[in-house]
């Protein structure tokens, strides 16, 4: 089972003083081509999908023979007025900018979740199963007590985490124990959880008194995150949640034992074995913890915003966002927190855009398609553009089939 | 069967001692479990005085078989009582080599109990559950195949799920566009025939990781259909009215009793799947095509230095598989219902994978495979319909769950051709 290509550059000595800090920035940069190329391509071709579903411009290519212009006008015109309308809603304003923070806290949590999993080797698509199960343990541990906020809302947070790490460790201890690939395994608990939430709505324990409709209680004051503000821009608690969890992820990944565990796990597993690391522990323990991250992604979402409420919107909520914000961000903590910030703005302007212009929220899912393509092929987006290799790009994610 | 080793690095064992495999205490101990659920819930549990019949026979069927009524109370603590003492008996080591058909027929009488008891104080029509079984398998079946012909040659293909939604929007939008299901068929494999090339330029040209290329097809394919559903579809409803396959059967044949109406009248999907499997068995193992096939597979440097052209033929085998995958896709808008909706093959894909697995990449394997899925799903259709205590959505996930236990495999280990999943690199 190898990795993905493992490109390193030439070897050559580390150059000193001025010249090394030149260097390290052209690294950077070189770093920060192909995700930017990335973006910009696939935004580029949702630009074109958009052109080319819109019927008014569609009519207007019709007649291109007679009127080139007309037809060239007609495009930027659509393309401009949707990615606009997508801009300005999300940070066109300090509402709409609160409004993009708030979107980018569940995604960062879930593409840290993602991250962290993609270190140790194991590609967790169960994100959205994991979020359900994290925000159902915390909204009913929310609704259904009533205790001082400061034991509730903590209970709830660690009830949400919680859930989500059990339900992740699921497919973990499945690996560990029986080689079974996590992919197919997550994607199964997603599709479980989603079914579980459904049944849970209908019961008696989840449902809102004098509702029928499946939505529960709303989660009880004392367990709600506080709401922060900065003049127009509000937010809640739950971004310092997902700041403080990003250093948190970066810790644990770079400075300590566990972290060293798991990356070497990620890396070789035969050498982790050799090295008397217990793989299958490591698998169960990454498992947990990225589970945990994706547990509290859904957590933030329901102690943050309104309507505090359980519904079964909650397995949409997700989706594969994580993956793509995990891969952009190139599995490093701080650059899946400026990814997740960037998706938050696709997010918080779809919407907007979507009612200003008539191009379906979809399109943002293509684009991320997209995205995820470009950043998962970089030969493809170099193909493109006709850049060479850096030095030193190495990127390696999953296996095959596995043991 | 020996005991499966998980440390690759430690010593091999110092005497010749075998070492006997100790799954049967397991699976006995689940089969008692198997028996006593059985014995409980469709035995003792179940009222008394009430029959179960099961309906064998079509009235146009040329031979009627009589139908059977059992009371269902005696039924299911009968066979309770069987299931019970095999797995006692498999416990104790009776039968111990084989486990897994002592545990197969212990699931089996488990199901006949269930059966007994749902159609208690009425009847149920056997023929009518293979139906719908075969129904309802048959796109699984034909995503498993998709993932066959790939797999073989050594490229993963978890795309399957997108192969099957792009399939079934292409085909209800050329469907609806031209008037014929037809036109329909064709495009749908198409399409899948381009996806597959697709994937194809992404784990061999490329080598992306096979898993992300095949998850990054399947998020587009879901982005794409849902916004272009959402766009051309509402506005232009016409062009998702595609009309369906109509039923057909061999006069004579199909009234032959039991295998008639269930091999012998169906829509062309069920014929081509039939084809398929036959197909695919011969081809894969008894042609020349087949064997260069599955040495890509297993050992592609060896198939190279006799002559084989790997990149070729894992690019072939690839869009083969896609245009499979295209044909199990159109069959959800030409033949389970008329017309797409966003999302509509809800996790078939993953499912017809793990039925790949789980029939160990062996088309056959794969079809028996996806025939107990389908059945899962059928019962638990036919039980919502017969109004049980169970609440339908723990129903509704019986797939995933038996899904779970099958790539886990508790139902025995599954090999993948060696060099799955490996780009391979020419000297």
């Amino acid at each position: 089972m190898t990795a993905t290509e493992v490109e390193v550059g030439p070897d050559s000595p580390e150059p000193a003083g001025a010249a090394a800090l030149v260097d390290r920035l052209a690294d950077a940069g070189r770093a920060l081509l192909v995700p930017a190329l990335a973006l910009v391509t696939a935004l580029g071709i949702g630009g074109l999908v958009i052109v080319f579903s819109d019927p008014d411009t569609l009519d207007e290519w019709g007649s291109f023979l007679s009127d080139p212009l007309g037809a060239l006008e007609a495009s930027y015109d659509v393309v401009a007025t949707s990615y606009r309308a997508l801009f300005d809603s999300s940070l066109g304003s300090a509402s709409a900018f609160g409004r993009t923070l708030v979107e980018t806290t569940p995604l960062a949590l879930a593409g840290l979740s993602v991250a962290l999993a993609f270190r140790a080797g194991l590609f967790n698509i169960g994100g959205a199963g994991q979020v359900v199960v994290g925000a159902t343990c915390a909204g009913y541990v929310g609704f259904a007590y009533d205790l001082p906020t400061a034991v509730h809302l903590p209970l709830a947070v660690l009830a949400g985490a919680a859930g989500g790490a059990s339900w992740a460790a699921i497919a973990g201890f499945l690996k560990a124990r029986t080689g079974a690939h996590e992919v197919i395994s997550t994607i199964m608990l997603n599709y479980i959880a989603y079914l579980s939430l459904d049944y849970a709505l209908r019961s008696e324990a989840f449902r809102r008194p004098g509702r029928a409709d499946p939505i529960s209680p709303p989660v009880a004051e004392s367990a709600r995150l506080p709401e922060l503000a900065l003049g127009d821009v509000r937010v809640h608690a739950g971004l310092l949640l997902a700041v403080l969890a990003t250093w948190a992820v970066w810790w644990v990944l770079e400075r300590s034992t566990l972290g060293f565990r798991l990356r070497t796990i990620g890396a070789n597993p035969n050498a982790a074995r050799y090295a008397g690391m217990s793989v299958a522990a490591g698998y169960v323990v990454a498992m947990g913890l990225a589970g945990g991250l994706a547990g509290l992604a859904g957590t933030v979402n329901i102690l943050g915003r309104p309507s505090f409420s359980l519904t079964g919107g909650y397995y949409a909520f997700i989706g594969f966002d994580a993956i793509a914000v995990a891969l952009l961000g190139r599995g490093n903590p701080a650059g899946v927190l400026a990814a997740a910030f960037l998706f938050g703005v696709l997010r918080a302007g779809s919407t907007g855009m979507q009612a200003a212009t008539s191009t379906p929220v979809d399109i943002i899912v293509v684009v991320q398609a997209l995205i995820i393509l470009f950043v998962a092929a970089p030969a493809l987006v170099r193909a493109l553009y006709r850049i060479k290799a850096g030095r030193g790009t190495a990127q390696s994610f999953t296996t095959g089939w596995g043991a | 069967m020996a005991a499966t080793v998980t440390e690759p690095l430690g010593a091999p064992p110092a005497t010749g001692v075998t070492v006997r495999s100790r799954q049967h205490l397991g699976f006995g101990a689940a089969t008692v479990v198997l028996g006593l659920v059985t014995l409980v819930s469709f035995g003792l549990g179940s009222g008394a005085g009430l029959d179960a019949t099961f309906v064998f026979s079509r009235a146009s069927d040329a031979v009627q078989i009589p139908d059977l009524t059992v009371p269902a109370r005696g039924t299911g603590i009968l066979l309770g009582l069987v299931v019970i003492a095999l797995g006692a008996l498999l416990a104790t080591g009776v039968l111990r080599d084989r486990h897994h058909l002592v545990f197969g027929v212990g699931l089996t009488l488990f199901v006949v109990a269930l059966l007994a008891w749902a159609a208690r104080g009425g009847s149920i029509s056997i023929v009518g559950l293979f139906d719908g079984t075969l129904f309802r398998a048959t796109p699984l079946v034909l995503g498993a195949f998709a993932g066959l012909l790939c797999e073989r040659a050594g490229v993963i293909n978890i795309a399957i799920e997108g192969m099957l939604l792009t399939g079934a929007f292409v085909a209800a939008l050329t469907a609806g566009a031209a008037g014929n299901t037809w036109v329909g068929l064709g495009s749908g494999m198409a399409a899948g025939v381009l996806l597959g090339a697709f994937l194809g330029v992404l784990s061999i040209k490329y080598r992306v990781d096979q898993i992300i290329g095949g998850t990054v097809i399947n998020i587009l394919a879901l982005g794409l259909t849902s916004y272009l559903a959402a766009r051309v579809m509402t506005q232009y409803p016409e062009l998702n009215r595609p009309g369906s396959f109509r039923a057909f059967g061999i006069p004579g044949l199909e009234r032959l009793p039991l295998v008639g109406p269930l091999l012998f009248r169906n829509t062309i999907y069920t014929f081509l799947l039939l084809a398929l499997v036959v197909g695919l068995w011969w081809g894969l193992y008894r042609t020349r095509w087949g064997l260069r096939v599955r040495s890509v597979g297993e050992h592609p440097r060896a198939a190279d230095t006799v002559g084989i052209n790997v990149v070729r033929t894992r690019y072939r085998s690839v869009m083969m598989g896609g245009a499979v995958a295209g044909l199990g896709g159109t069959w959800f808008t030409l033949d389970a219902t008329s017309g797409f909706n966003e999302n509509m093959t809800a996790g078939k894909g993953y499912i017809a994978l793990a039925a790949l697995i789980f029939g160990r990449w062996h088309p056959v394997g794969a079809f028996v495979a996806a025939l107990v899925f389908g059945f899962s799903e059928e019962l638990q259709n036919r039980l919502t319909l017969l109004d049980t205590p169970i609440p339908s959505e723990l129903l509704l996930m019986t797939p995933y769950v038996v899904t779970i236990v099958v790539v886990a495999g508790l139902v025995g280990r599954s090999r993948a051709p060696a060099a799955d999943g490996k780009a391979y690199v020419t000297e």
